[in-house]
């Protein structure tokens, strides 16, 4: 279950513009990223009523505020990044269970503690294609019930994976801390702790809730996924699973038949909500349901809901977004009006009184990053902290060399304009320094501390 | 090797820089990242030095203790140079960026100046630079031990970050001295940029005589600063009008 999860958080990177189409409702089920290129100016407007003579200046603006607004999305990112790192990190060094061997996941079955070291690489190999194997497996299944609409299944799957880790494995994480601190709990009080943090967290996932509050809860269980890989994948696998997963990541969403690529435009077709507990949001996805049938301005009502979204996506039915009660409910006190077309458009046209309300533009410019990144990520930190003879340098090396990734991402992101991988450039990183701190900087280091010499 | 030497040397090390982080840096996100790319380039530096001195290591003789000192020695030499050849590259990188983006923007005018851009490199060079050299000794300091047990000196994390500190902030003003004498074609600041950094890592030759190369190193840190002040545009009189402002009500505020 908990590797089901782990593919199903392997995202991609994507931008979405609003005159191609809007992203904001569009991925499908899996992990993407995507930027919100939100479109304030056709807000209510008729596309048709833009003034054409100011489409170069506007191309122009659009080009600088992508810019301008390039290093605050990176920010918005390098933050929860850097927290999910910095909590596996401090786990890693104070909690002594997540350094033992405790035995492998039964996906990677080879043990690395053999005679030989051609052995132990032969084996590591093979836990590595174990893995990647069951990853791709399970990203096709997931994208074949997307393709045939199997969401009851789907949603299923999150919401046992997600309480598995709610639940489960914080009750795991919160008794080790406790015995590595030596604090005495009753059972009763931790019931109490972990059935709240656990609903809570449920509730602020696949419902609504505080915008930090779930983004406090996402990293979290990203971290609980990450510091389960770490403890259970043996150091040589899981340096080659980051690698190859890295590549696999690469060749899904960039290949024109790659499964990632193919959810996103089977996604973008079919103009449906992401599932919010796969993404890490930067914003409110404020999203007002005053459709056209061409998408252009398609938004959702408030807070991160996406149930009646799904609901009326399923029933496929341009009900303009309003539920079956509701209408009946309108119809009794109102008398019969309708949400059609013709309708909304006169509402649209109609000149405002008060003055619009001027979202901040900034704020809806939201970027997303999927789980699995943050996974990925702080699995290499965690690993480079747990297995770099007790090196500081090495993790911090590490952590500037990811988050250089993920600013390079970003930049690729701006130029490109399309579905991106944000593992590849990271990890690659990662790794090189990883390996090249250990081994060349770290003797380099002790030696200057010895003698006290700076450079 | 108590909380308290831990939170001390901590403090001292990292304390002004941290200062300057939280005050002039974490609020504008594009500066964030001018830093953390500055502290990536320091670490491509460290990086291609120490594989230099790992291969003349190997390739010699491991048991000659003077020629491992020598060749460490050679190695922190080369080391600073090379830290000095990726500023400039990381100069050359940021005028690029910098003309990039000013061509975009509607007033033709970058929203970052030269001179914020050298100072927040420098900055990043200085806390990569701290932060290698400090942080393992801190994690050391929370363990079990006695300093200097074997007769050395007992002050050694004390002067660890003592040091540190001065050579964070001494990378900052040769940023900001470096970028300025790129920018207008002194190629003798530059000169006395690199002698200096040379000089300061080769009095740390002389720990652990930590009189030979703790005050001499605050002293060219302090000269650094009058320097770096005067470089960026800093003159008595903006000093004057910043003391005396103070008692003038939220009158003009120089902006530095």
């Amino acid at each position: 279950m908990a590797e089901n999860l782990a593919n199903v958080l392997h995202e991609q990177l994507s931008e979405g513009f609003p005159d191609t189409h809007r992203n904001n409702s569009g991925e499908g089920a899996d992990r993407r990223r995507v930027v919100e290129g939100a479109d304030q100016e056709l807000n209510g407007q008729p596309p048709s009523a833009r003034p054409s003579q100011r489409l170069e200046s506007e191309e122009d603006e659009d080009e600088e505020l992508t810019l301008k607004y390039g290093a605050k999305h990176v920010i918005m990112l390098f933050v929860p990044v850097t927290l999910c790192m910095v909590v596996v990190v401090a786990t890693i060094k104070s909690v002594s269970f997540y350094t033992q061997k405790d035995g492998q996941l039964i996906y990677t079955p080879f043990p690395e503690d053999t005679e030989t070291v051609g052995q132990r690489a032969l084996n590591s190999i093979l836990n590595a294609a174990i893995m990647i194997s069951v990853i791709i497996v399970m990203t096709l299944l997931l994208v074949v019930l997307y393709k045939y609409r199997c969401y009851k299944v789907i949603h299923g799957w999150l919401i046992i994976s997600s309480l598995l880790l709610l639940f489960f494995f914080s009750f795991i994480y919160l008794g080790e801390v406790f015995k590595t601190y030596n604090v005495g709990m009753d059972y009763i009080t931790l019931a109490l702790i972990i059935w709240n943090f656990g609903v809570v967290g449920m509730i602020c996932i696949h419902w609504k809730g505080p915008l930090h509050l779930q983004q406090a809860y996402l990293i979290m269980i990203s971290a609980l996924m990450a510091l389960v890989f770490i403890k259970y994948l043996p150091e040589w696998t899981a340096w080659l699973i980051l690698a190859v997963i890295s590549v696999y990541d690469l060749v899904a969403v960039l290949c024109p038949k790659g499964p990632l690529r193919m959810l996103v435009e089977t996604a973008q077709e079919r103009n449906e909500p992401i599932f919010p507990a796969l993404i890490y949001s930067s914003t409110m996805v404020w999203l007002v349901n005053m459709a056209d049938t061409d998408a252009e301005s398609r938004k959702k009502p408030a807070l991160n809901s996406t149930t009646p979204e799904s609901q009326a996506s399923l029933r496929g039915a341009d009900d303009g977004g309003f539920t079956t009660d509701w209408e009946l409910r309108q119809q009794e006190t109102l008398g019969h009006m309708e949400s059609s077309e013709e309708t909304r458009r006169q509402v649209q046209e109609m000149p405002r009184t008060s003055p619009a309300i001027q979202s901040d533009d900034s704020e809806e410019r939201g970027v997303k990053l999927g789980l699995g990144d943050f996974i990925f990520y702080s699995v290499l930190v965690g690993k480079a902290s747990a297995t770099a003879s007790g090196d500081w340098n090495t993790t911090l090396a590490c952590f500037v060399a990811i988050l250089i990734g993920l600013c390079l991402t970003l930049l690729l992101l701006a130029i490109f304009k399309k579905a991106l991988p944000a593992l590849p450039i990271s990890i690659t990183f990662g790794l090189v320094f990883y390996f090249a701190t250990d081994n060349l900087v770290r003797p380099f280091m002790d030696q200057l501390a010895l003698h006290q010499f700076y450079i | 090797m108590t909380i308290a030497v831990f939170f001390g040397c901590s403090f001292i090390a990292f304390g002004p820089a941290f200062a300057l982080f939280i005050f002039t840096i974490a609020r504008d996100p594009l500066r964030v990242i001018i830093l953390i790319a500055g502290a990536f380039f320091w670490l491509l530096s460290l990086l291609l030095s120490s594989l230099v001195w790992f291969i003349a290591m190997k390739a010699s003789n491991d048991k000659d203790q003077q020629l491992q000192r020598g060749l460490l020695i050679f190695g922190v030499m080369f080391s600073v140079l090379l830290q000095e050849v990726f500023r400039f590259a990381y100069y050359k990188l940021l005028r690029k960026a910098s003309d990039g983006l000013a061509a975009l923007s509607e007033d033709e005018r970058s929203h970052i100046s030269v001179q914020q851009m050298a100072y927040v490199a420098g900055l990043g060079f200085g806390i990569m630079s701290g932060a290698f050299s400090m942080i393992n000794i801190l994690a050391d300091s929370l363990g079990p031990g006695i300093v200097g047990i074997h007769g050395e000196s007992q002050y050694f994390f004390l002067t660890s970050a003592f040091m540190t500190m001065a050579v964070t902030l001494l990378h900052t003003f040769w940023g900001v001295v470096f970028f300025d004498g790129c920018e207008n074609r002194r190629w003798w600041v530059i000169a006395v940029v690199v002698a200096l950094h040379l000089l300061v890592s080769g009095l740390t030759f002389l720990n652990p005589i930590y009189e030979g190369s703790l005050p001499p190193a605050y002293v060219i840190l302090v000269s650094m600063a009058v320097w770096a002040f005067f470089s960026c545009g800093g003159s008595l009189q903006n000093i004057q009008q910043f003391l005396t402002c103070w008692k003038n009500d939220a009158g003009s505020e120089v902006a530095s």
